[in-house]
């Protein structure tokens, strides 16, 4: 599986709030919560991102609350992957849990600037920044993982699980 | 065998006799909690799993709390999905408007968690009921759906820094004084993938509602859970509320921890935390005393229990809120409501010029009861501050304990309650 994009660069703890503020969760339609994701850090986000693009964060993306709607936003939105130094535990879960591919790689994240075109291969845990002309290699996902970000989240993965045995 | 609190815990429900940290495990749930925002994602994903009944009627919890009473239309709907899921499954811990209350201080006042339990929800701070001595963690929706129908959650082994408590706070200082200073040590991802476990001869200094404040905010520090230690003060509550009988597990004597910090009570100070994030904790002598305020909320699952009521009425006797600071006082739970009520709290709280609200999480969230306009400043006794958080993306939500916040709804700034005149 790979995928290649356009990279949105953020900071330091982007938390669940900026991802998808709180005012917009009365809602679990992913559609919806798309036209608002990232909203309160990059208003221009919603209007500008392209199926493929991937978000660079650098410590502790998503931390804050346990609201699953933050990474199903991201993932509605067309974002492929995220990268970034380090994830909040709950969101790193959640996010495998809907099938949103998210790697660790600081040396990636020091190396990969907002507007660079990125592409990263999750067989192999290695991302390419072509702008830059430069790789890094991030740790890869095991194969029960690789299974169920392909079967598109736990639920879907469990289920395809139990009828193939 | 070198375990910590939390890793024995964790090795008794996944049926080991021993855990090392990084190791993955299966375990089983005592109490699996969703809201009003996390369950309806969870319910949709529970249909796709294929199974048809939850693992336990009994183990689950419902609570219709952040945007309930409903908001709105699209709030109600939310609602209704999960009293629908509820009652179709005949969950036993469902509580409507009327019963609910902030799910974390509920759910203890319900004695529906007891020490040694192993509890999920999909809340954020779930890790809340570490005060009594259980593991407790907050999940996403699919994560609840899976503990829904199997009852069980897979988990990655925790490390854990100690935080060994010697002596007793001073006069107006409290739980959330202690955790916002130990984010401020250790910041924002301080305790990533962690247990924050505390211990030393100073946690019985601690009320059982400090450490539900503490044990509350540990992932705010990035923490996996936060627990204490069970005492008499821990056994006294789990019995007066009727809970299950416990099971007590101890740090091994040799448990290995990632670090290990010494903090004597006596040495905190009030704190407030700076927006945006938790981690910018400055005690008064960092600050000047000319932050204006425009709100003050006293509430949420970090400070909405009876004693924060209590603390927030003795600073507020005899004074009147501040012109330019509307006042919103939540207390957590229908009872602590009538508690509130009955002591006489509620004269202070009107007298002085407060809102007293029904139980919900509402402004904490920026959800509703009690939002920000642009440039606006809050001193909330909640638990994040970061962009937006209560509401317009340039607002500012200062967190501190009740003693502040009220001090500071007095002043209509962010005030050192010990300089208020106690009537």
């Amino acid at each position: 599986m790979e995928s290649k994009g356009k990279v949105f660069r953020y900071g330091d703890n982007v938390d669940t709030d900026v991802i998808i503020p709180a005012r917009y969760l009365n809602t679990s339609v992913h559609s919806e919560l798309a036209k608002h994701c990232m909203e309160d850090i990059d208003s221009n986000f919603a209007d500008n991102v392209k199926d493929g693009d991937i978000i660079v964060g650098d410590k502790n993306f998503g931390c804050g609350s346990s609201r699953e709607h933050a990474p199903i936003a991201i993932k509605a939105s067309g974002v492929s992957c995220v990268i970034a130094k380090s994830f909040a535990r709950i969101f790193y879960r959640n996010s495998l849990n809907i099938g949103l591919p998210i790697l660790e790689c600081e040396e990636a994240c020091n190396n990969i600037e907002a507007g660079d075109e990125v592409e990263v291969n999750f067989d192999t845990g290695l991302i390419k920044n072509i702008t830059k002309n430069k790789e890094f290699q991030a740790e890869p996902f095991p194969p029960f993982m690789q299974e169920l970000i392909k079967a598109g989240g736990l639920a879907a993965y469990i289920k395809n699980r139990e009828e193939n045995k | 065998m070198k375990m910590t609190m939390s890793q024995k815990l964790l090795a008794k429900k996944a049926g080991l006799k021993s855990v090392r940290a990084g190791q993955l495990i299966m375990a089983d749930l005592d109490l699996v909690l969703g809201n009003d925002i996390t369950a309806p994602v969870a319910i949709n994903e529970f249909d796709k799993f294929g199974k048809k009944d939850v693992f336990d009627k009994d183990k689950i919890a419902l609570v219709p709390d952040h945007f309930a009473p409903n908001k709105d239309i699209k709030a109600a709907e939310q609602c209704s999905c999960m009293r629908n899921f509820a009652k179709k499954n005949e969950i036993t811990n469902y509580f409507e408007v009327g019963q609910m209350g902030v799910e974390h201080a509920l759910l203890p006042e319900q004695g529906l968690v007891t020490a040694g339990d192993l509890v999920i929800g999909a809340d954020s701070h779930t890790c809340t009921y570490g005060a009594l001595g259980a593991f407790s963690t907050g999940v996403g929706s699919t994560d609840m759906a899976c503990g829904m129908a199997t009852g069980q959650a897979w988990f990655k082994v925790p490390s854990a820094i100690k935080f060994n408590l010697t002596g007793k706070f001073n006069k107006n200082v409290g739980g959330k004084d202690l955790i916002l200073h130990i984010i401020g040590m250790i910041g924002v991802d301080g305790a990533l993938y962690q247990s924050m476990e505390f211990a030393g001869e100073g946690v019985k200094n601690l009320t059982i509602d400090d450490r539900f404040t503490v044990a509350n905010m540990a992932i705010e520090a990035g923490g996996k859970n936060g627990i204490f230690p069970v005492d008499e003060i821990a056994l006294k509550y789990l019995i007066d509320h009727g809970a299950k009988v416990p099971t007590i597990f101890e740090a091994d004597s040799d448990a290995e921890y990632e670090e290990v910090y010494d903090i004597d009570l006596s040495t905190i100070k009030s704190t407030v935390s700076f927006p945006h994030l938790p981690e910018n904790a400055k005690t008064f002598d960092e600050f000047d005393d000319n932050i204006k305020i425009d709100q003050v909320v006293i509430g949420s699952c970090t400070n909405g229990r009876l004693s924060d009521l209590q603390k927030a009425a003795k600073i507020l006797k005899g004074h009147k809120i501040n012109d330019n600071v509307r006042c919103i006082v939540l207390p957590a739970t229908q009872q602590i409501w009538k508690d509130a009520m009955h002591e006489g709290l509620f004269d202070i709280f009107i007298d002085s010029g407060c809102a007293v609200s029904t139980p919900t999480c509402g402004p904490c969230l920026g959800g509703h009861m009690g939002i920000l306009s642009e440039g606006e400043r809050a001193v909330s006794t909640t638990n994040r501050n970061f962009v937006g958080r209560m509401g317009h993306v340039k607002s500012e939500v200062y967190l501190a304990g009740p003693e502040v916040a009220a001090a500071s709804a007095i002043t209509g700034f962010i005030t050192d309650p010990n300089t208020i005149e106690e009537k």
